[in-house]
């Protein structure tokens, strides 16, 4: 065997053994809880996981984007939420790998790698989400330092994270608007706050929070690149890595809602018989173990695509629409597969159904991504 | 003290074991195979007794096909500081059966002078839980097998053992060979910056030949069945003819 799928391999089995071991027995009463996962955080950091694919250069395991994808599957499978906790950190991450000077990567990547320094984006505003642009919290260079005011909203990991990579306007009145904005490396200080925790259908036991920027002072270091006005570009060009792991997301959440259904459909018997030999439940798993399988090549198709350094904003704008539509469509499924049963807080399956619709939505909705995907189509093949 | 643990490949404890449709054994095309959970036990405690300061190397050995580098690899990532692959077979489906492999690990350990052997009982394959008292035998040494317990003193091992009806404390003298238990302890999974890591770790590679070692098999498959399914119990009206039936029909009390 190729020494490079042997290692895949060995990484993904002992990911499979750290989430049967510690994160399958304690979903269940977390999410219920809407609690924290702080053990498992830890266990993240021993595994190495918040340095994945940070360059080994800097302390990561320089991982390519197609193994990446396989471990969020995996993690998704288990529990959404966990996927999420290294989700946004590793764009702040890559942000400051692909576009940040020498300083600033010898100083942020290897803490960022070993999970010293945690944490996520910055980027959604109460009335800027998909329209960035519109962004209105504002760095004013005062000396050496950036004075920061506004208010962010859906801020994973900000509020057991410590850093997050934040979009501000450091010229408000730029036009095209765009030119204004920049990416600072945002640890926490006098003047960051943490506002509140939001309530959410799912996706519990993660932190997404609002924050409040009152005069909070950034050392003009921070800025992302040492040139202003390149943020949302610098921003941008991370999200394909955020739709890749959210498409994965989406395979996973689609997987264990099959294997749910499979098992089941298995053991439940009706007339005499285990459902899984009706035609009616047939036909649903048949669909559900298609639309899996797509999703997980499509998924992988814009991985390969990201890591060869091609263009792959379709790729990647494909397979986070596909996988978090099979996502939703297989939690719907599943549930049906498991008749009352499946509606019930004992099962699992209500978890999988509150999780799925938040991946057609953040990380670019489903909306967003088929416009991009339209586009693309046209521009790669002019009339 | 430097500690030697022989690892196998086996089919993966999770897969659904098929028997080949000629009965010559069970199927292995494109089965997912892993370390025997034993012999995890056995790399988890030798690595242990690394961490208190009981020991100074563990090196780990594999015998059979090539591909037995991978468990070997795992094996280091886990913590394990180099690894022996003996090729003793081309075919996956050719098993090396204990009597080879324990005259082959007795070569190795001429060579490395290991201070103590650890083992798992028994590959979960065969089940032929054979191979580490041969070995003991064929070295000489003390040996204790199903451990539950081990701790190193001076120049002997105390080892709790699980045997019918309990457990039994012994006292073996050094070098040794033990066999572990399911209970031994709970092994770790590598991280994955140890798994980066054990790509560089040394692990050399021989072949049964270099050893002296004739591997031809001295067993003869006669067929290779399923279990049977299980059957559906009964239902008894009464203790009393729960207690008549143990006695009577199962034989039991």
């Amino acid at each position: 065997m190729n020494e490079q799928i042997e290692q895949e391999q060995m990484i993904l089995d002992s990911v499979d053994k750290f989430l049967r071991t510690d994160v399958d027995p304690y979903v269940h009463d977390l999410e219920a809880k809407d609690e924290y996962p702080a053990e498992i955080v830890e266990k993240m950091k021993e595994m190495g996981l918040f340095g994945c694919i940070i360059s080994e250069d800097y302390g990561g395991l320089g991982l390519s984007t197609q193994t990446y994808a396989k471990i969020i599957e995996r993690i998704s499978r288990s529990w959404m939420s966990v996927s999420g906790i290294i989700n946004s950190h590793l764009i702040m991450a890559s942000a400051v790998q692909r576009a940040g000077t020498q300083a600033q990567k010898s100083e942020y990547l290897p803490r960022f790698a070993t999970g010293e320094l945690r944490g996520g984006i910055g980027l959604t505003e109460p009335d800027a989400g998909t329209d960035l642009q519109a962004i209105r919290t504002v760095a004013v260079k005062d000396g050496e330092d950036y004075v920061v005011n506004g208010t962010k909203t859906w801020i994973t990991n900000s509020m057991y994270g410590n850093t997050i990579a934040l979009l501000v306007k450091t010229d408000p009145k730029a036009e095209p608007r765009h030119r204004g904005m920049s990416l600072l490396i945002a640890e926490k200080g006098p003047g960051f706050n943490v506002a509140r925790k939001l309530e959410k259908l799912g996706y519990r036991g993660i932190d997404t929070c609002e924050l409040e920027f009152k005069d909070y002072r950034v050392p003009a270091d921070r800025l992302i690149g040492g040139v202003e006005g390149r943020g949302l570009q610098q921003i941008l060009s991370g999200l394909e890595l955020g739709r890749i792991n959210v498409a994965a997301r989406g395979v996973g959440v689609a997987r264990a809602a099959l294997d749910m259904a499979v098992a089941y459909a298995q053991q439940r018997k009706t007339f005499g018989k285990p459902i899984g030999e009706h035609q009616a439940i047939q036909l649903m798993l048949g669909e559900m173990a298609t639309r899996t399988e797509a999703a997980r090549l499509l998924t992988d198709n814009a991985a390969r695509a990201y890591d060869a350094g091609e263009r792959c904003d379709m790729e990647a704008g494909m397979a986070k629409y596909f996988a978090t539509e099979a996502a939703v469509t297989n939690a719907m499924d599943s549930m049906r597969v498991h008749g009352g049963y499946g509606y019930s807080r004992e099962f699992d399956i209500e978890r999988l159904y509150r999780d799925a619709p938040l991946l057609t939505i953040g990380e670019g909705t489903n909306e967003l991504q088929r416009i991009i995907i339209a586009k693309q189509i046209m521009e790669r093949n002019p009339a | 003290m430097k500690v030697l643990v022989p690892v196998k490949r086996v089919i993966d404890y999770n897969v659904k074991v098929r028997v080949k449709a000629d009965g010559s054994g069970v199927d292995l095309a494109n089965v997912k195979m892993s370390m025997n959970p034993f012999d995890e036990i056995a790399v988890e405690e030798a690595i242990r007794l690394k961490e208190k300061g009981a020991a100074e190397e563990v090196v780990v050995v594999s015998i059979g096909v090539k591909q037995a580098q991978e468990t070997l690899r795992t094996a280091l990532a886990m913590g394990a500081d180099r690894a022996i692959l003996v090729v003793a077979a081309d075919d996956v489906h050719q098993d090396i059966e204990p009597l080879a492999v324990a005259k082959i690990l007795k070569a190795v350990i001429d060579e490395e002078q290991p201070g103590l052997v650890l083992a798992g009982k028994q590959a979960i394959d065969n089940d032929m839980n054979a191979t580490g008292q041969m070995l003991s035998a064929l070295l000489g040494w003390s040996q204790a097998t199903f451990a539950s317990k081990l701790e190193i003193e001076g120049d002997s091992a105390s080892v709790t053992r699980e045997v019918d009806g309990g457990l039994q404390t012994i006292k073996v003298k050094m070098p040794c060979v033990v066999t572990v238990d399911l209970r031994l302890n709970e092994p770790r999974y590598a991280s994955l910056p140890n798994i980066m890591k054990a790509k560089k770790k040394p692990l050399d590679e021989k072949t049964a030949a270099d050893l002296g070692v004739d591997v031809t098999p001295r067993l003869t498959v006669v067929k290779t069945t399923e279990p049977e399914g299980r059957k559906a119990g009964i239902k008894v009206e009464s203790v009393d003819e729960l207690i008549k039936k143990l006695k009577d029909e199962a034989g039991v009390i």
